[in-house]
């Protein structure tokens, strides 16, 4: 997967990514549609299908709310790339098969609208700006196995 | 390497002798939770996956306290989704308008959690449930589908932080300044993915409610759980409540902590975490003139009937500020009509605050409290993330319930 990165700060929580005035929906086209708009308001019209979400620590901290991976990925957002994720953040991500990698370095050298490829099999990021490839360690086979097939229930 | 409190119970209910930091496990539950935010999800991925019926009709607790009494249609075609599917399973703990408290005040109230239990609840402060030497962690809507209809869940066995509380706190020092304290000296991804295990002879001068609050606020330092080991006070608390033994569990003498805080109850003072992160924070003496124009008093962390009655003893006889609403939310009917009787609600609203029915409502800026563009508000909820309670220029100021009221009277940030 290729796309152009949206590059946020430490500590991004999910009442961010998905505001709990919209929490009266599970509809994930209709989360999309304000999906981090208190800290980035024209994120929706500008993400394209593919586009990459970097940020840095502790990404989507705060609540349990699964409409906070769900907004990302029905925005088009193939992956996430941060230098750590709040664990129930990346429980969530893993469950409903959102792409998320932990790789401090490759999430701090990126830069908003960077182009970068990510090959989640071999576990590899490439920035192409700056042509430099990054390896993230595999997940343990259990969670690998529920990447593969898609989510917890799939 | 002995195990720590939460290992020892995590190692049992995968059925393994030992386990160790970082090893992935299945584990059995006790008890699987969903409110009328994250249930929805959660029935809805069930359906997708073509699955029907739940494990156990008497281990899943659906409580409805996030926009409820329903503040719109959309909340209320949520809310109709979970009665259905509690109609549908013969769910025995669903918690409607009537029954319903806000979800971590009033499962432990039901009876519902017992010591050494394991509990996952599809939403972040399930932690609170470690005041009763339980395990419990707060998951997503597909791992509470997947719990609700399997009784199992995996997980990452964690490391733990040691706590070690000593002394006796000073009379107006509260559960919330000794989370405050920690969560400020370790960063809010201070104990990511870990355990906080709170140990030492300070632990014996908290009463339930402190546990609470401390437990509640774990996931704000990144924690996977918090826990106190379950005692007397535990067992008083659990008395006539519930029926089941529940065990207690000790951490082994050995156990590996990754770290060890000490923290000297006697030395704290109010503390308060200024806007946006719950690691802010500030002693009351350092807190400068901050002018307020809403408190609110409640929520899962501090709707308990102790935090009333602090916030009594500062509000009877006294006025709430010209210019300053105050919110006052009782977690459960069971806390709300104690304050009745005691004579809180009263006092309350003769000082000019108006008294709510329980609900989470304000604390994740749903309704009943939302804030203005640049308003300010003190609050004794858990979060004072960008936009929390309202427009994303309002600011919280996270603090104990005695501060909260004395803020309200004072018109500003303050402990009188």
């Amino acid at each position: 997967m290729t796309g152009k990165t949206h590059k946020y700060g430490d500590n991004v929580d999910t009442d961010v990514i998905i505001p709990a005035r919209y929490l009266n929906s599970s509809d994930g086209r209709e989360l999309a549609l304000h999906c981090m708009e208190d800290i980035d308001v024209d994120f929706s019209s500008k993400v394209k299908n593919g586009d990459i979400m970097v940020a840095g620590e502790n990404f989507g901290c705060g609540s349990s709310r699964e409409h906070a991976p769900l907004s990302i990925k029905e925005s088009g957002i193939s992956c996430v790339i941060a230098k750590s994720f709040a664990r129930i953040f990346f429980r969530n991500a893993i469950n409903i098969g959102l792409p998320i990698l932990e790789c401090p370095q490759a999430a701090q050298d990126a830069e908003s609208g960077d182009e970068i490829s990510v090959n989640l099999e071999k576990g590899k990021i490439f920035n192409k700006r700056l042509n430099k490839e990054y390896s993230v360690p595999p997940y343990p086979v259990e969670i690998r196995a529920i990447i593969k097939r898609g989510g917890l229930l799939k | 390497m002995g195990m720590t409190l939460s290992q020892k119970i995590l190692a049992d209910k995968a059925g393994l002798r030992e386990v160790t930091a970082g090893q992935l496990i299945t584990a059995k539950l006790d008890l699987v939770l969903g409110n009328d935010i994250t249930s929805p999800v959660a029935i809805g991925e069930l359906e997708k996956a073509g699955k029907s019926g739940v494990f156990d009709k008497d281990k899943v607790a659906l409580v409805m306290d996030h926009f409820v009494p329903n503040k719109d249609i959309k909340s209320a075609q949520q809310c109709k989704k979970c009665r259905d599917f509690a109609c549908k399973e013969n769910i025995t703990h669903f918690y409607d308008v009537g029954q319903m408290g806000i979800e971590h005040a009033l499962l432990p109230e039901k009876g519902l959690i017992a010591a050494g239990d394991l509990v996952i609840g599809a939403d972040s402060h399930t932690c609170t449930y470690g005041a009763l030497g339980a395990f419990a962690t707060g998951v997503g809507s597909t791992d509470m589908a997947y719990g609700m209809a399997t009784g199992t869940a995996w997980f990452k066995v964690p490391q733990a932080i040691k706590v070690a509380l000593k002394g006796k706190k000073a009379e107006h020092i509260c559960g919330k300044d000794v989370v405050l304290h920690l969560i400020g000296k370790i960063g809010v991804s201070g104990a990511l993915y870990k355990s906080l295990e709170f140990t030492g002879d300070g632990c014996k001068n908290l009463n339930i409610d402190d546990r609470f609050t401390v437990c509640n606020m774990a996931i704000e330092a990144g924690a996977k759980n918090g826990i106190f080991e379950a005692d007397d006070t535990t067992a008083e608390y659990l008395k006539g409540r519930t029926t089941r033994a529940g065990k207690v569990y000790k951490a082994d003498f050995d156990a590996d902590y990754e770290s060890t805080i000490n923290i000297d109850l006697a030395s704290l003072k109010p503390t308060v975490a200024f806007p946006h992160l719950p690691e802010n924070t500030r002693t009351i003496d350092e807190v400068g003139n901050v002018k307020i124009d809403q408190v609110v008093i409640g929520s899962c962390t501090n709707g308990h009937i102790s935090d009333l009655r602090a916030a009594a003893e500062v509000l009877r006889g006294k006025k709430v500020a010209r210019g300053v609403r105050a919110i006052i939310i009782p977690a459960t009917n069971e806390i709300y009509l104690q304050a009745v009787k005691e004579g809180l609600i009263e006092i309350f609203i003769n000082a000019g605050a108006v008294v709510s029915t329980p609900t989470c409502g304000p604390c994740l800026g749903g309704y009943m409290g939302i804030l203005a563009e640049g308003e300010r508000c003190v609050a004794t909820t858990n979060r004072n993330f960008v936009g929390r309670m309202g427009h994303i220029s309002s600011e919280i100021y996270l603090a104990s319930p005695y501060v909260a009221a004395s803020s309200a009277v004072l018109g500003k940030l303050g402990a009188i």
